[in-house]
């Protein structure tokens, strides 16, 4: 076997980051069905395979409901595990989604967020990864290939650990990120074992030395009662987050326990809210808007589900004006985003207004001046949904 | 199974539902007739039928027997009987 | 004697959930009896789903995983190459209703076989979607009663065999629960074989979905094989052999006539004179190909 690399910076796409993620967890057991633009994922990783740089079993599956269903036998007993998915191929998969967070398992998904057809498209949009929102899935996202490594690590940290036992992904835009070359620091296996749980820390659910049967039919209390477990068990997801991100830093210098990036919030009273790659656009909108004399800020989310309320509500307590953006076609009601800032302030009683936007719907590419048009337009109408098209 | 999720596995356990009290028929058994074949216990779905070679004993737990009358079909020496339950 | 010959030892518990006389089961019983302990059952939405037991009482002695309808194929696959990857050989077994695999688990099934996993898959064939209430699947037979089929199916059942025998796996049979030797054998079989995917169709008589006295169950399931409706045989390697009271049955005077079989049940109860003439044309057609290709493969 290859001696694996340690430390190392590296020019990578955000796919091939997320490769290095899995490669760096000594993961057991992938089971992947190939969509654009997911594909160099599975691809590297089906490199590091061949060379011996990760000794793991790849299960080439004939379709992406297969694909989660493999990851769920393979976590039942134990295994660590690892699947990257888009669109379409979450949509089929969907099903066994919601079974893997039910079945309390902690498998790790990547997510490359691609806008879903019809008519076919294979650009950004996030509508498949809002898709997952009230699943049981812990949710992140990524906005360049460092925090598609970073997030897809720390995932593991969360997910395994006994308090939480919950799957997660981590999205990142398609090609703005995931063929996009940037330069990554990675760990290398053996630094990434000093930050994560040791395998087989981890008792697996099904064993025959002791025989469990996981998923029998349960009447309605029975299935109360586990489902409130679960979310006993959700409710963890932050506290176990922060503290994963804080020994993260410590091992790395990246800081992820914030849960999000205020850039230029402090004294904001206009706040950009948004999540991935179109956010860099976002804060040169900020710069622009400062130099008009504007206190306007952005904010990019990591952690999207949970729901940071508490770490949210310090951001935004003292702004005026909340402008949402969501990169998702979404239909009858507000975007994704300016719902969950909408029952942040209507259940703190903050007076903030939302103004609610939705761009960069099907990979359309959201500018500066987007933003900056977007939050002039929120300082006189506010409280609607708006789709932005330039 | 690591912390919480444990509650998601349910154990082995005799008398997951108590199908005793199903039956309208109970099989009985006229030992005089019975030849400790075992074809009984072979063909008993719920496992019921235990065959003690000492006691030369035949045994029907009929707390968990539902009376679907394989048993007393597949007799080859016709020593078992349906009767209706009272 | 019977109990002296075959494992005492239970790996389904007395007072699980299963209808009075049903076939599946009574073979589950006999196949866990064969394969042992170190079993994981990986079980599609099916009958045994709820056979099973209501949580938190399991009515398996056997680690069990319960899996979406479509994904037990694939489930399995997961599991068998992470038991492999840490060091845990153990059995790893699919048992599913006729519905999970012909119809809506084919697509799974046929990945994992063309993947070549070391699993068990056996298909528990009550030639109806008898967990939701006796609707037609795609191993339905010809013109037999369904909730959705109420005049006769008009269509044939699939065989699946012959699918999994195209995907060259290393091994395929059938059994049936009247003739439980020949369950261990081919179980015990499979359990060696580990050069890929083993493929069993099992017999499954239903009382309540066929419409049979419970009593009937081991007489029906003998009856099929006794009149060739049933064939009892494996495909080891690319090999075809008939197996137990099939083997003597390629003479057509051996064959007890598929009335008899077809009279006991209810689902069949509509036939006309007709009718059953045109289902014993067709196994006799099947029989006659069976000779066919036993003579070609000489």
């Amino acid at each position: 076997m290859k001696t694996v690399a340690g430390k190392e910076r590296l020019l990578l796409t955000g796919n091939y980051a997320a490769a290095y993620a899995a490669r760096d967890a000594d993961v057991d057991v992938v089971s992947a069905y190939p969509i654009t633009p997911q594909t160099t994922v599975i691809e590297k990783i089906a490199d590091f395979i061949a060379s011996g740089e990760l000794n793991a079993k790849f299960v080439r599956v004939e379709s992406e409901h297969s694909a989660m269903a493999a990851l769920i036998g393979a976590s039942s007993v134990g295994a660590r595990t690892f699947t990257a998915t888009s669109a379409q191929g979450l949509l089929y998969m969907y099903e066994v989604v919601w079974w893997a967070s039910g079945a309390r398992l902690p498998i790790v998904m990547g997510l490359v967020t691609r806008a879903l057809g019809p008519p076919w498209s294979i650009w950004s949009e996030h509508a498949d990864f809002y898709t997952m929102r009230d699943s049981g899935w812990n949710l992140f996202f990524a906005s360049n290939a460092q925090e598609v490594y970073d997030l897809l690590l720390i995932s593991y940290g969360v997910s395994e650990n006994q308090e939480v036992v919950l799957p997660s992904c981590v999205g990142w835009d398609a090609f703005e990120v995931s063929h996009t070359y940037e330069p990554v620091s990675v760990l290398g296996r053996e630094e990434a074992s000093r930050f994560l749980p040791p395998k087989g820390s981890f008792k697996p659910s099904l064993s025959s030395e002791e025989p469990g049967s996981l998923g029998n039919l349960a009447y309605p209390p029975e299935y109360l009662d586990i489902k409130h477990t679960m979310r006993q068990a959700s409710d963890k997801v932050l506290g176990v987050f922060r503290e994963a991100a804080v020994r993260y830093a410590k091992l790395t210098g990246r800081d992820y326990s914030g849960m999000y990036e205020c850039y230029r919030c402090e004294d904001a009273d206009t706040i950009i809210v948004g999540m991935g790659s179109i956010m860099g656009e976002a804060y040169r909108a900020v710069d622009n808007l400062r130099d008009e004399g504007m206190k306007v800020g952005a904010l990019k989310l990591w952690v999207y589900r949970p729901f940071p309320y508490e770490e949210l509500y310090k951001a935004v307590q003292n702004v005026d004006t909340i402008v949402t953006v969501s990169r998702s076609s979404v239909f009858g009601s507000m975007s994704p985003i300016g719902l969950d800032f909408a029952s942040l302030i209507a259940s703190r009683g903050l007076d903030a207004k939302i103004a609610d936007y939705v761009a960069g719907v099907g990979g359309m590419d959201v500018y500066a001046e987007d933003f900056v048009g977007m939050v002039k337009d929120a300082h006189k109408n506010t409280g609607r949904n708006v789709w932005w098209v330039r | 199974m690591s912390g919480s999720a444990v509650k998601l596995l349910a154990r082995p356990t005799v008398g997951a539902v108590s199908a005793g009290s199903w039956r309208t028929e109970r099989p009985v058994v006229d030992m005089s007739k019975c030849k400790l074949c075992g074809v009984c216990w072979l063909y008993c779905p719920d496992g019921v039928i235990e065959i003690d070679d000492e006691k030369k004993m035949l045994k029907i737990d009929y707390d968990y027997c539902k009376g679907c009358g394989i048993c007393a079909q597949e007799c080859p020496f016709k020593a078992i009987s349906m009767v209706r339950e009272g | 004697m019977s109990h002296r010959m075959f494992p005492k030892e239970e790996y389904i518990l007395k007072g699980h959930a299963a209808c009075p006389g049903c076939g599946a089961t009574l073979l589950l019983r006999h196949v866990l009896k064969a394969l042992g302990p170190n079993t994981y059952l990986v079980i599609p939405a099916c009958c045994t789903s709820v056979i099973a037991g209501p949580h938190p009482r399991s009515a398996f002695k056997v680690p069990v995983l319960h899996i979406a309808f479509a994904a037990s194929a694939a489930a399995a696959s997961g599991m068998i190459e992470a038991l492999d990857k840490l060091g845990k050989p153990a059995n790893v077994v699919v048992w599913a209703g006729d519905g999970g695999t012909v119809d809506i688990g084919i697509q799974a099934l046929s990945g994992a076989a063309e993947r070549g996993h070391n699993i068990i898959y056996i298909c528990y064939d009550n030639e109806a979607y008898m967990n939701t209430g006796i609707q037609k699947s795609g191993s339905t037979p010809y013109k037999a009663w369904t909730t959705t089929t109420p005049t006769g199916n008009v269509s044939f059942k699939k065989d699946v065999p012959s699918i999994m025998v195209s995907h060259r796996v290393p091994y395929v049979a059938t059994i049936n629960p009247a003739y439980p030797n020949d369950i261990y054998e081919k179980l015990r079989k499979a359990q060696g074989i580990k050069d890929g995917l083993k493929y069993i169709h099992a017999f499954s008589p239903c009382p309540p979905g066929w419409r049979y006295d419970s009593s009937l169950t081991v007489k029906i399931a003998r009856l099929a094989v006794e009149t060739g409706m049933w064939v009892l045989y494996e495909v080891d390697h690319g090999k075809f052999r008939l197996t137990g009271p099939s083997k003597n049955l390629l003479d057509k005077d051996k064959r007890k006539p598929v009335k008899e079989y077809l009279k006991l049940q209810g689902r069949f109860a509509h036939l006309r004179d007709e009718d059953i003439e045109e289902i014993q044309r067709l196994v006799d057609a099947q029989w006659e190909s069976i000779a066919k290709l036993l003579k070609e493969q000489e």
